[in-house]
This record gives structure tokens, sequence and C-alpha cells, in this order.
């Protein structure tokens, strides 16, 4: 039961995407790593590079939304909170603290992580309180409670918002430091979800999705363990949170707080795979590139909305399940398939029937 | 701040709270039947206001009249709605499932909405719109009443199908117990498909009514979903009366708050009271807390 490693001999734990051979998946990820580390080298029209730091900036949410949500089952849709607290953070603190753009914003943007990692400790504390529905249905409460206090109070200067200091960096480079600021900030993630994924406190957390009760029964401590992966969730959400809106120059309420990266991100991780730690990267990473493509193109934001639904409802009817489990699920079938045929032919007697039978 | 002021926001707060007590209604009575949270309720509200407003200046046909295009509208609008996705979502996960499906609806609809109309606000005009009557000192606006009346004809309707009609045995029968109902012999299909077309239809009423009394644009269908939902999670899912008795009580709260504090403060009302009531009921004021346990 509380084995962290699987050894080769054990069955695969649920969920775990097939892996067929380590030294495979190092080099693919190399390969990858490689790819995303080269790209501004390669790419350096100012449209693309900036298409592709918003996608890192979402793949880093769905990935960090997906440390909660994913892997407990509990559906947040009001993570918008700690991207706009992280933002709104970064943009006070700047103002207040005279703080110079480019490289000392990006320092600044640790502090907008640890704000909304902050504020994530009471919203989790009366969110958690609630299950399943009415816990998505709370957080979107709590999502629009802080944009009405965003739009209200002072210090957040109301509808008009806040400008950030300019980055003194080249027009013909400029996208390039936050690209890579943003990049190392999606490794940091992603390791924290492998991390999460494969050790005790992960296994719990999908105990926990699987069935509460029970897991609460054997003695997992399912309340404390919900909200220190909540608070987890939402430190890397407020950092990009920062960085994006110090990227943009400004921020406004219902720029900060905006109902559709509760959904976006949800749909991203969705789309991949939820509770996999590349199905949301990979969600992120076509659904963003497509949204920016396409609001580039037509600069009506009625061409994005209506093909994100339709491609969302499309995939849903075909993987339930998103992408990468469908997929994966696909090749396991074929799998087990393949070692059913070949046990029936061993013994041509009971196992084939009671597989065939579950099947 | 006199003593009339306030129960002039307290009136208000009826006349209004009886609109949102049939949107809300309409979502509650489809959670009730499918275990679905339909998103989507507030942008069709929208989209009905949209309608209302398409043929009151284009074809000239008024608000009332206008209903009776708009309702059967969206009620095949949800139909078509449960029939491509709502039924395909399998029983494990329906509910969590069914809010990301809605949500999806939402976004196409807003899509198309700002296709057709771009994203500049209106309002829908009418003679009755800005008219008001003087009684008891009160000065009551006509399209409130007239909302108010509409709004509790329709949940009276509602009431005596569900409780006095053998159609709404089926529909409180397939709620209490699916299987069940399938075994006495209750289509619980056909009966759900009717009854999601039903929750939405009631979007027409309150579309026409919040389209004359608020100015609006595509985007407007999530801030009205984030009142509705907070006001069927008070009310307890599921609960039709619950919705009603929360929807007249926090737009009550709601207009004293902004008469007695700010308007800009008063929608957070909607969901600290929401946040309240949950920390103590989680189930809302007027829910089953075991019988839902999935």
């Amino acid at each position: 039961m509380s084995e962290t490693e699987t050894n080769a001999g054990d069955p695969a734990p649920p969920l775990a995407v097939a892996a067929p051979k380590r030294g495979l998946t190092v080099g693919v990820v190399a390969v990858i790593a490689a790819i995303f580390v080269a790209f501004p080298l390669l790419v350096t029209d100012p449209t693309t590079t900036s298409i592709a730091f918003f996608a890192l900036v979402f793949m880093v949410a769905a990935s960090a939304w997906n440390i909660f949500s994913g892997y407990s089952g509990y559906l947040a849709l009001g993570h918008a909170v700690f991207f706009g607290t992280g933002g709104y953070a970064v943009a006070v603190a700047a103002r207040d603290w005279h703080v110079a753009g480019g490289w000392p914003v990006f320092v600044l943007v640790l502090f907008g992580g640890l704000v909304a990692g902050l504020i994530a400790i009471p919203v989790g504390l009366v969110a958690l309180r609630t299950r399943r529905h009415t816990f998505v249905v709370v957080t979107i409460a709590i999502f629009f409670i802080f944009q009405l206090a965003a739009f209200n109070l002072s210090f957040t200067g109301g509808t008009s918002g806040i400008l950030l200091p300019l980055a003194p960096f080249s027009a013909a480079n400029f996208n390039t430091p936050f690209y890579y600021v943003a990049l190392v900030i999606l490794i940091l993630t992603v390791v924290t979800s492998w991390l999460v994924r494969r050790s005790r406190f992960g296994l719990q957390l999908l105990a926990i999705r699987d069935d509460e009760d029970r897991a609460l029964g054997l003695g997992v401590k399912t309340r404390r363990l919900k909200l220190t992966a909540f608070v987890i969730s939402a430190v890397p959400i407020g950092i990009v949170g920062g960085l994006y809106f110090d990227f943009v120059g400004q921020i406004y309420p219902q720029f900060a707080f905006d109902p559709l990266f509760d959904l976006s991100i949800a749909l991203m991780a969705f789309l991949g795979g939820l509770g996999t730690i590349v199905g949301p990267l990979l969600g992120a990473l076509v659904l963003e590139s497509l949204q920016q493509y396409l609001t580039q193109t037509f600069s009506s934001s009625a061409t994005y909305l209506i093909a994100y639904g339709v491609l969302f409802l499309v995939v849903i009817l075909i993987m339930p399940r998103g992408v990468v489990p469908g997929v994966s699920a696909l090749l396991e079938r074929r799998r087990v398939k393949a070692a059913v045929n070949a046990s029936a032919e061993r013994d041509a007697k009971v196992p084939g029937g009671v597989a065939g039978a579950a099947q | 701040m006199s003593f009339t002021a306030l129960l002039q926001a307290i009136v208000d707060g009826i006349l209004t709270g009886g609109v949102y007590a049939l949107m809300a209604a309409g979502l509650t009575l489809i959670f009730g039947v499918m275990d679905i949270i339909n998103i989507a309720q507030g942008v069709m509200v929208i989209l009905g206001a949209y309608l209302s407003y398409e043929l009151s200046v284009h074809l000239g046909i008024g608000l009332l009249p206008g209903l009776l295009i708009t309702v059967p509208f969206m009620f095949g609008l949800g139909v078509a709605v449960e029939f491509c996705f709502m039924r395909r979502l399998r029983d494990q996960d329906r509910t969590q499932m069914s809010i990301l499906v809605t949500y999806a609806v939402a976004i196409v609809i807003e899509g198309i909405l700002t296709a057709i109309f771009g994203v500049d606000y209106v309002q829908l005009q009418a003679s009755y719109v800005n008219s008001s009557v003087h009684i008891f000192g009160f000065y009551l606006a006509d399209i409130y009443l007239i909302g108010f009346a509409l709004a509790v004809a329709l949940l009276a309707g509602l009431y005596y199908l569900l409780y006095r009609t053998k159609f709404g045995r089926s529909v409180r029968a397939s709620l209490q117990n699916r299987t069940a109902a399938d075994l006495i012999g209750i289509n619980v299909n056909r009966v759900r498909t009717i009854s999601v077309g039903i929750g939405v239809s009631v979007t027409a009423v309150g579309g026409m009514v919040f389209g004359a009394t608020n100015s609006f644009n595509p985007n407007t269908g999530y801030d009205l979903i984030s009142r509705l939902l907070a006001i069927v999670i008070m009310g307890g899912m599921g609960s039709i009366g619950g919705a009603m008795a929360a929807a007249v009580f926090i737009l009550v709260i709601n207009d004293v708050v902004a008469v007695v504090w700010s308007p800009t403060w008063a929608p957070l009302v909607y969901f600290v009271a929401l946040v309240i009531v949950l920390s103590f009921r989680p189930q809302g004021l007027f829910g089953r807390s075991a019988v839902r346990a999935q």
C-alpha cells in the first residue's frame, strides 16, 4: 500500500502513461527540451515568439492546475484568482517600491507566487469544505469576489488598472528574456508535477479522487492533503500571472480575473488528459497557440470562441477522457489483446474466456 | 437614506427576485433530473434577450408577443443540447463533466452572438420599459411588475406541471431514482429531454425581462450565470422551492445593500452569503444531503 517505488514486476499504477522504455522516454524529453530552448534562436519573428511565450504561460498554468484538480479530481474553476493576485502583487509592488522594469521585475515575480500561495490558504480552507459540483461553484463564487474586489478597491487602480514598468530590452529581442524566464518556470512546474505524481503524496491524492471516503477511512489525511495540493497548484500560477502582466505591460480587473482563463486551463488539461503529466502541457500548447493565432489573424474574438468551443465538444464526444489517456488506452487495449491471445493459445481453457467476458 | 428608500429596495428586490427565481428554477430543474449543471443557462438568457431584440427591432414584434416565438425556440435549443451532448456523458463523473461541456456550449453561443451582434451593449425597448406606476408611495417600474407577474405565472405553471400531472410524476420519479423509474415503465430519456427543454425555455422569458431592465452584450452571460449558480446552490441543488426562496432572499439583500452601503459592492452579497451558507450547510438551505450521495 505504501510503496513509493513501483518495481518492474508490479502492475502499473492506475492512469500511468504506458512507459515502454526508460531510455526512449529520456531521449524524447531531451529532444523536446532542446527544441524549446533553441526556439527563440531559430525563430526571431516577434509575433511568433510572443505566441510561444503565451503558450509557455498557459502550459505552466494548466500543469499547475492539474497538480490539484487533475490528481485530486476536484474541479477548480477559480484559479484565475491566483493568476490575477500574482499579477496584481507584482504590479502594485513594482509601482509602490519603484522597481525598475526588466530583470528586477522578474525577481519580483516570485513575490507574486508567494502572495498567490498565501491567498490560496484561506480560499482553500473555505472552498474545500464542500465537494464535487458544490466545490466547483464555490470556486467560481470566490473568483467573482476577487474580481469585484479588484474593480472596487483603491490600491488596484479600479477599472483603469495599473501600468507595469517597461522592460529595457531592445525591440528586436524584447520577447526572448520573457520566453526563457517562462521556460524556467515551466520546467520547475513540470518537475514538481512529476515529483508529486510519483510520491506517496500523489498516490494519496489519486486515492481521494477515486474514493475520498474510503481514502479517509484508510488513514489519508484528506483535508490537509487537499489544501497542500491546492496551495502548491496556486504558486506557479501566481508566478506566471506576474510574468504575464509584466509582459503585457498593464493589468486591469476584467483581464486579470477573466472567467475564460478558468475555463481555458481546465479545457487544456482536460483536452490533453486530466491527471497525466504530459496531457495538460500538450493541451495548453495546442490550444493557446491556436487561440493566439486565431485572435491575431481574425482580430475578432468570435472566431476563436467558436473554434474553441466546437473543438472541445468534438473531443469530448470522441475521447471522453482526453487525448493522452485516450491514445494510451488504445495502445493498452492492443497490448492486452495481444497478451490475451498469447495466453489463450498457451492454455486454451479458462483465462481466454474470462478475459473475453471482462472486456 | 430614508425608511421609504429601504422599503422601496425591498420591494424591488422581491420583484426582480421573481425573475431570477424563474431562471434559477430552470437551472435547478435540469440539475434535479439530469445531474447536470447547465453553465450555458446564463448565455442562453442573453440569447433569449437578443432574440427578443431582433424580433422587436427588425420585425416589429413586441416583447410580449415575441415570447410566443422565443420560448419554443429556446425549448428546441434545450432539447438539441440535451440530445447532442448531455445524454452522452457517462454516469460516474457526469456532473463535473457537464460543467465543462455546457461551458463549451456557452462559449460557442457567445462566439456566435459576438459574430452577429458585436460587443456593444444594447437594451430592449418598449412602451412599458420606462414607465412606472405609483402605488402606496412606491414607484414600481411596469417592466418589473410584468416580469414578476410572468415569473409567478410560469412558476405556478411549472409547479402544476410537476406536482399535478402524470408527466410531473414521471419527472419526479426519474429525479428520485432513475433505475426504479425505468423499471415502472417511465421513458426516462424522454422525460429528461423534455425537462431540459422546459428548463432552458424559461430563459426566453428571463432574457426578455433581463434585457429590458439591464443593458447587455454577449459577455453578460458569465455575470448572470455566477449569480444564478449562487442562488441555486444556496437554495440546494435540485430544489425548485429552494431556488425561489434563495432568489428572492439574495436579491432583496442585494438591493438593500445597494441602498444602505453602495451599489458597487452589492454583488458581493451573492458570493459572501453563499460562502457563509455553505460553510454551515454544505448542501444548501433546502438541499437534501443524503439522497444524492453520488
